[in-house]
């Protein structure tokens, strides 16, 4: 890899493409599992009619959606009303650059990394990069000029807000036993560890999966968008294409989420114990398996619970959704923080 | 910081991705407007007012300041999480002193019913 074209331009290019193309593959699929699932979990049968068992049902959401009339309110502000969507969906992609999917390889002689980057502030970078999403939900609301449209919005913004804050608290307590910000590092101390973080850290890991569900604007927490009540909230006015990035957006946000929750708590890429079961993970029956199978196997359980929470749970009332964040995860994450602390000053812990 | 450029990379594909994918759907779209059409939902009622007139609970304006003062805190925490083992219980005691300061202020905001939601 001389070349400073083929390092710098041609190799994160390809990446580039493939996590884009992967990552809207996912979040389409996962509109269809979860009305599949759905509707398994309420005696039903789903979605059956487009293609074989109805697996070619959102390649036609996403045609219909393409060629849908975009509507937009005489009364809206017409550029931030444009800005929306692009704000909202940018970030959500931009965060799957640090993300690793497993660790270095050899592929024809040359050593393949399966993530964009490995930078040493990669958890900064998601925190900040993924609150960017706040302004195209907020900004979408407002411009809508809807009434409906601005309580969405409105509400959105104060719950991102409000869950940022344990959400964060629960990545610190990570941090102190991982002491890296690069999740390449962490997901490595969690191999010399010899346990995932979410046996020492498991309440964090309960504050953290509760508050991404929050963030995401997902049942029981999906206010901002509650049918019922404010007419599908901050996107009411938005058709077509734009409303497609919405909708992208979210699911988009889920698999950052779930991506996240495995790399700091369950290890990322590696087999469970992969230090006491090393013999076992090296059996010819079990050396086969890649360990990016491993990271999607735990991703694609989060987006499990994720579609299970929305079968089983009602929603939040608004005041009840702000006591639970300020009033419960606050103190006990504070709390937890400093008990992990102290268990890594007592314990060492390495 | 070497890293970093192909981050810039996909900066750059992350806004251009749904502004092509605009401009494809702006091609291949249908659009037949009328004004009913392009008034704000309301569940069918004459519009009487903009939504942008209307005013809202302070208490949004109230969260945004309380988030700021814990996010700041939450930045604070991040550098000291990295170099915990290094600092040992030196950086275990400060922090709880941080911590302790953040807490009474916390008190204090509960209290005074900063956190309440009517």
């Amino acid at each position: 890899m001389a070349n400073p074209w083929v390092a710098f331009l041609l190799v994160p290019l390809i990446k580039i493409v493939v996590i884009l193309l992967a990552v809207i593959l996912i979040a389409a699929y996962m509109s269809f599992f979860e009305r599949k699932i759905l509707a398994y979990m309420q005696i039903r049968i789903g979605p059956n009619r487009v293609g074989p068992r109805g697996w070619l049902q959102p390649i036609a959401d996403a045609l219909k959606l393409l060629v849908k009339e975009d509507i937009v309110p005489a009364r809206a502000e017409k550029f931030v009303y444009f800005l929306g969507p692009v704000l909202v969906v940018a970030p959500a992609l931009l965060v799957f650059s640090v993300i690793p999917f497993g660790p270095a390889f050899k592929l024809f002689g040359y050593e393949v990394t399966p993530y964009l980057t490995d930078v040493n502030i990669g958890i900064l970078f998601i925190l900040g990069v993924s609150s960017v999403g706040v302004y195209g939900v907020i900004l979408g609301g407002w411009a809508s000029n809807n009434k409906f449209s601005m309580m969405g919005g409105l509400r959105s913004a104060a719950q991102l807000v409000s869950y940022e804050v344990p959400m964060g608290l629960s990545v610190v307590t990570v941090l102190l036993m991982a002491n890296s910000l690069s999740l390449v590092k962490i997901v490595e101390a969690q191999k010399q560890a010899g346990v995932w973080y979410f046996i020492p850290g498991i309440v964090a890991f309960f504050i953290y999966f509760v508050c991404g569900v929050a963030e995401t604007n997902r049942n029981p927490f999906d206010l901002p968008e509650a049918e019922s009540e404010l007419v599908a909230g901050f996107h009411t006015e938005y058709s077509g294409m734009k409303f497609a990035f919405y909708f992208l957006a979210e699911y988009a946000n889920m698999v950052v989420v779930s991506s996240i929750a495995t790399v700091l708590f369950l290890g990322g890429w590696l087999p469970p114990f992969p230090n006491w079961l090393a013999a076992v993970w090296a059996l010819p029956a079990l050396a086969w398996i890649p360990p990016i199978a491993w990271f999607v196997l735990k991703m694609a359980a989060f987006l499990f619970v994720y579609i299970w929470f929305r079968g089983t749970f009602p929603r939040y009332r608004f005041d009840q959704l702000m006591d639970l964040g300020w009033k419960v995860f606050i103190p006990v994450s504070l709390v937890n923080l400093m008990a992990v602390g102290l268990g890594v000053l007592l314990i060492g812990g390495k | 910081m070497n890293a970093y450029i192909p981050v810039l990379l996909f900066i750059v594909i992350a806004i251009a991705f749904p502004l092509i994918t605009f401009v494809f759907a702006w091609i291949l779209r249908a659009g037949r407007y009328d004004p009913i059409k392009l008034e704000p939902y309301e569940c069918g009622n004459p519009i009487t007012s903009e939504a942008h007139d209307y005013r809202f609970s302070v208490r949004y304006y109230l969260i945004a300041v309380l988030f700021v003062v814990f996010d700041v805190e939450t930045v604070f925490l991040f550098p000291w999480a990295v170099m915990f083992r290094k600092l040992a219980l030196f950086g275990f005691v400060e922090m709880l002193v941080f911590i302790g300061i953040l807490v009474v202020g916390y008190v204090y905001a509960w209290r005074r019913g900063a956190l309440q939601w009517v």
